[in-house]
């Protein structure tokens, strides 16, 4: 079941030049293994993603959440049903921030500017950019294992920022930073989004996280993963997670997840 | 869902107030990695093998004070020092030293090259990895001194057949440690190189060897203990005058002689080079690498 959603000015990036949609899912289906003897993982999925547009993909274990990110990523393909990207390839961050660490955090973000085909006198100085945008202009040559926690996500964005992509997939970027520190990362991220303006798809399990987010809230249900219902949110940005208004959300949006939960009850 | 958000007031300079908990979250959280002053490295790092060296000396001269048996099974030390003044002063000392050197890194460069490649191979590709895989730690568990004979039938009592033998020795293990750090290059980095685009050739230089790297040093430093290994195995074994006068044969020179103090003085050369080029070359190179990448900061 899905709401009826109407376009929202701000969500639709206006005067973008990529047209109307960052990223499409249609009729999408996954089972691993063999078809027929595996139960399927997602089963008809159907997302838009406009420009612009801050989506949370929600939902408990088993639901299929991480493994539809990678289908958008274009590390697994779809068992059938599309998936279009008219952008070209996302950027993708995960929950490890997956620094490379025979580089220096500097380094990390040239090697993206380098497979983006940024010309080599470029780098630097885009480098050196996008670590002033996540405000850490001093760490061009910081060792990764020398940053904490969220620096390190920090310079992971900045990487993923590199690629030059208007679709920036998120894989539980915040899942294993203290709560102070995703405070701040949300903060972070809604100032970069808004910025840059760019197309976000975040999982999370996290109800407040999502609410906190996003334009809007894509709930998953478990096995079969199937979009089970859609929240728009208006609340102005940035939000705080405490808030009265993320939290009466957030009740809402919990009683919906939990009620999935409940479904899988063996009898 | 409620259209107002009760928090509102804090909303104009929230980024601001962000932004300073951010910086001072970053100056909590960086840890400061500081170097060990000199005076402690010598200490700790120079001193126990220096007095360990001491000890063996030390028990050495006594068990010849106290004549345990004949000086010419076991001469003193100094026996061996005037020994190594002899080599000096004839002037040979240096070549002997460099004819095996010279041989020992050159045979393990090209081994270097040849099993490089060979690893790289066998890692990634699996069928070759199954058919190879086996063969290759097998052929690292042979020492590699039983190639000597099939060596020489081979290729006569040549340089060739040092080198052979230095091949057999050290390629399986160059290889070996490549495949083992390709093996625990962690998956995440792959990902994120293939979401960063870096896939086939360009995977392998800026993501997979990079990532293998501390594995494949490894690899390269017990090469470089196999090559030595065998090549002083086939110096002792093949005479020839064309091969010119390496370490091992001066040992075995020394053996013919009966000269046990130049049969000492031959071991503890080879030992002396192993150890050297392993100190000068390979340690820095490790550990080099293992504290760029925060590997080495607690290991003391």
């Amino acid at each position: 079941m899905t709401t009826a959603l109407t376009t929202s000015p701000a969500a639709a990036g206006a005067g973008r030049p990529d047209g109307d949609t960052a990223v499409r899912i249609s009729h999408v289906h996954k089972t691993f293994g063999r078809p027929g003897t595996a139960a399927p993982v997602l089963e008809d999925i159907n997302l838009t993603v406009a420009p612009g547009e801050f989506v949370t993909l929600l939902g408990a274990s088993g639901c299929g959440k991480s493994t539809l990110l990678n289908l958008v990523a274009g590390l697994d393909r779809p068992t059938s049903g599309t998936i279009e990207v008219p952008g070209g390839r996302p950027a993708l961050m995960f929950q490890d921030h997956a620094l490379f660490p025979w580089l220096t955090a500097g380094r990390n973000i040239e090697l993206a500017l380098r497979l983006a085909g940024v010309p080599k006198e470029e780098r630097r100085p885009e480098a050196e950019r996008l670590l002033e945008l996540v405000r850490l202009g001093g760490s061009y040559k910081k060792r990764v294992h020398e940053l904490s926690g969220g620096m390190r996500q920090r310079v992971a964005l900045a990487r993923s920022l590199a690629q030059g992509s208007q679709v920036l997939l998120m894989d539980e970027p915040f899942a294993a930073l203290d709560a102070i520190t995703r405070d701040v990362l949300h903060d972070e991220i809604t100032r970069i989004w808004a910025e840059k303006q760019l197309a976000v798809l975040f999982v999370t399990h996290n109800v407040r996280e999502a609410v906190r987010l996003a334009q809007r809230v894509v709930l998953l249900s478990s096995r079969p993963g199937r979009v089970a219902k859609e929240w728009r949110i208006d609340l102005p940005q940035p939000r705080r997670i405490e808030s009265a208004g993320v939290a009466d959300l957030s009740i809402e949006i919990t009683e919906e997840l939990r009620g999935e939960i409940r479904r899988h009850v063996q009898h | 869902m409620s259209s107002t958000d009760t928090a509102a007031p804090l909303t104009k300079d929230g980024s601001a107030d962000s932004a300073s908990v951010e910086a001072g979250l970053d100056a909590l959280e960086t840890v400061q990695a500081q170097r060990t002053p000199v005076s402690a490295v010598l200490r700790q790092k120079v001193l126990p093998p220096v007095l360990g060296v001491v000890l063996v000396l030390a028990v050495w001269q006594i068990a010849y004070s106290l004549d345990l048996t004949t000086p010419d099974k076991l001469p003193s030390p100094a026996d061996v020092w005037h020994s190594l003044t002899e080599l000096w002063y004839e002037g040979t000392l240096f070549s002997i030293i460099w004819t095996s050197v010279w041989r020992g890194l050159s045979g393990f460069a090209l081994s270097v090259v040849i099993g490089t490649p060979i690893g790289l191979v066998v890692a990634r590709i699996k069928p070759v990895r199954a058919a190879l895989g086996p063969v290759l730690s097998g052929l690292q568990s042979l020492p590699s001194v039983a190639w000597v004979p099939a060596a020489i039938i081979w290729l006569g009592i040549t340089n060739s057949a040092m080198y052979a033998v230095i091949l057999l020795g050290a390629v399986p293990s160059i290889a070996n440690g490549l495949i083992s750090g390709i093996d625990q290059v962690p998956p995440i980095y792959l990902r994120a190189g293939q979401t960063l685009g870096a896939t086939g050739l360009r995977g392998a230089r800026h993501i997979l060897l990079p990532a293998a790297l501390p594995g494949y040093l490894a690899g390269l430093k017990q090469g470089w203990a196999f090559s030595w290994r065998s090549l002083m195995a086939a110096e002792l074994i093949a005479a020839s005058p064309d091969l010119g006068l390496g370490l091992g044969r001066y040992l075995e020179n020394q053996r013919e002689f009966s000269n046990m103090s130049g049969v000492l003085l031959g071991i503890l050369l080879i030992l002396f080079v192993g150890v050297a080029i392993d100190l000068l070359v390979f340690s820095p190179l490790e550990r080099r690498v293992l504290r760029s990448r925060g590997l080495l900061v607690h290991s003391r």
